[in-house]
């Protein structure tokens, strides 16, 4: 996850409650990214988070991203999330 | 010829010897002079040697020796295969005193041999006699005793027989070592042997002897249960005397007390005697023969640190040695000198020196090598006159190669492991065999187990066991024994095979699954 500072930044917030799937408790989507992977080869680019449940996602590796979301003491996940669709959609009311 | 006598090697046995010590000396003032810029004229180095009563025949050996250095290298044109020793007052005394030990040691060694032979034929000869003595004795009042006792007739017979062929096969075995304490196990079972035919000797002679007994199947099966008890006692012995040890529990270290050199071996529970006796054993094949000319340099250049420090007290006259060492170490300690760099300089043109020495020889036994061919049977007819045998090839082609490789044993120092006889042997053994001239000169570029040389003269067989416990102990972690010989001693460091927890993992050759991704992705 990264930051483009030129852009209007739209930070949406989240909040997640975990399903129960048998003894785990899932989120239901999957992550791609990380400080230590290649960004040109990430395989969602949608999405990016920018803070989970206080955390922040800036400058983590895929694994730490990992276990921050699945921590199996927390119900709740809030993320903060910079959505491009939600950028695009307020770039083109800002321009009109 | 009389090269042959200079060139036996006798007097260059002990590392105390005034040769080698000379010698290492010379080297030293060699290298001295080049470097003695910064005026410590006076600088030698006095080490005081206990008088080692070498004889004029000795000294005059070494020195001429000395002289006709390149001999045997230039003139082996013609070989006579004389041979004469040189033995210096050293080897006198050592030989009186083998044959003093000797003698005392035998006595020991026959003294078990005939207790435990007597006790052999008194157990065996045992059975028979129960079966023998009452039809001797009281033939008219048995009761006869058909089929059932000719059947036990035959089954002590065979058990007999197994019995004997099984002690011969454990037992007669030539002794290999002299040991200095008896063999704990070895001496119980004897007394049990002992006690046990004892007491059915007490038990036949008061309960049948006296009483005349009738019942001839029952005595006859009273020795049966004599051999078969005794058939359990034979697997007895081999169970202490063989099998127990086999299993390994304990690794030994052995180091060389001279150059450092260890190996490892792996034993299972023996008493401290009988490791000694397998690490001396696996001694002989495994380290590197010992060489008393490589370790002199060392003594030299510790002496000249110290040379030349002299101790003043100031303060008044008092006798305190122990601080003068101190005070002499902290200086030596402190001072600048370039012992260091003389060393690196030595051996880095050592081993330059060492390298083109051996290249010359290299091309020295390839070029002689390439002479010599191997006649096929039907040739051999057809040349009579050229035709030579092994030996005579090896001595037509070693004049060739006879200078280099003197001149590379001279500079590794391994001139007295090889005399000419046994060069000579080696070449026309390699020539039998047809090896390549790199297989003739390994012998020679790298030091080999002691084995591999003249066995007469490179084994000692004289070591003492030195060591805190009784030498009939088993083996214990952390113990340590020292085996020594004339020349060196061997440290033996024992350490117990730690105790592995091993735990099984199954994995299902089906869960190796694989997948080429570029990035990674999780779902949570």
């Amino acid at each position: 996850s990264g930051s483009n500072p030129g852009r209007p930044r739209c930070p949406q917030r989240v909040e997640i409650h975990k399903l129960r799937q048998g003894e785990n408790l899932i989120l239901g989507f999957s992550i791609g990214g990380g400080i230590d992977q290649d960004p040109s080869q990430n395989p969602f680019s949608e999405d990016k988070t920018d803070k989970v449940n206080g955390w922040d996602m800036t400058m983590v590796t895929h694994d730490q991203a990992r276990k921050r979301l699945t921590k199996r003491s927390e119900e709740v996940v809030r993320l903060l999330v910079t959505r491009q669709s939600l950028q695009k959609a307020v770039q083109q009311s800002m321009l009109s | 010829m009389d090269t042959e006598s200079t060139y036996s090697g006798y007097s260059y046995y002990s590392s105390h010897s005034k040769k080698s010590h000379r010698q290492g000396e010379r080297t030293r003032e060699r290298h001295k002079s080049p470097r003695n810029k910064d005026g410590r004229g006076s600088e030698k180095s006095v080490t005081i040697q206990a008088p080692t009563g070498e004889p004029l025949l000795a000294n005059d050996s070494t020195r001429t020796e000395e002289v006709q250095d390149d001999n045997w290298g230039e003139t082996t044109t013609a070989i006579t295969g004389t041979s004469e020793h040189s033995i210096s007052q050293e080897d006198i005394a050592r030989i009186s005193k083998d044959m003093e030990d000797s003698v005392g040691l035998d006595c020991k060694r026959y003294l078990g041999l005939t207790i435990a032979s007597f006790l052999g034929l008194l157990v065996f000869l045992t059975p028979i006699a129960f079966i023998l003595l009452p039809p001797i004795l009281w033939r008219d009042e048995l009761e006869p005793c058909g089929t059932i006792c000719e059947g036990l007739f035959i089954s002590v017979s065979f058990k007999l027989l197994i019995l004997l062929i099984g002690t011969w096969a454990l037992f007669f075995r030539k002794q290999r070592a002299d040991v200095p304490r008896v063999f704990v196990f070895r001496a119980l079972l004897l007394v049990l042997i002992f006690l046990f035919v004892v007491s059915y000797w007490l038990f036949y002679g008061v309960r049948i002897l006296d009483s005349r007994d009738r019942n001839y199947q029952g005595i006859v099966q009273y020795s049966v249960s004599l051999v078969d008890a005794l058939l359990f006692i034979h697997y007895l012995a081999i169970v202490l005397l063989e099998l127990r040890q086999l299993q390994p529990m304990f690794t030994l270290q052995v180091v060389r007390s001279t150059d450092g050199e260890s190996r490892f071996y792996s034993l299972g529970h023996l008493s401290i005697q009988r490791a000694a006796l397998v690490v001396l054993e696996n001694y002989y094949k495994d380290f590197t023969i010992y060489n008393p000319n490589l370790l002199t340099a060392s003594k030299f250049r510790a002496a000249k640190h110290m040379a030349g420090l002299k101790v003043y007290n100031v303060d008044g006259p008092s006798n305190n040695a122990t601080g003068q060492s101190r005070a002499m170490i902290a200086a030596a300690a402190r001072r600048r000198d370039s012992s260091h760099n003389e060393l690196y300089y030595e051996e880095a043109e050592h081993e330059r020196r060492v390298k083109k020495r051996r290249a010359r020889l290299v091309v020295a036994v390839e070029e002689a090598f390439i002479h010599i061919q191997r006649l096929q049977a039907e040739e051999q007819q057809k040349a009579p006159g050229e035709v030579m045998d092994p030996r005579e090839a090896a001595q037509a082609i070693f004049p060739s190669m006879a200078r280099a490789l003197q001149k590379y044993l001279r500079t590794t120092r391994q001139q007295h492991y090889h005399s000419m006889e046994s060069i000579l042997q080696h070449l026309a053994f390699c020539i039998t065999n047809s090896m390549t001239p790199k297989a003739f000169l390994e012998r020679y570029l790298s030091a080999g187990p002691t084995l591999q040389y003249d066995k007469e003269r490179w084994l000692s067989t004289q070591w003492r066991l030195i060591s805190d416990e009784a030498v009939t102990n088993g083996l214990r972690d952390g113990i340590v024994f020292v085996l020594k010989c004339l020349d060196f001693s061997l440290v033996v460091n024992v350490k117990k095979i730690p105790f592995i927890v091993l735990s099984e993992e199954f994995i299902d050759p089906k869960s190796h699954k694989f997948v080429l991704r570029l990035q990674s992705e999780t779902s949570v």
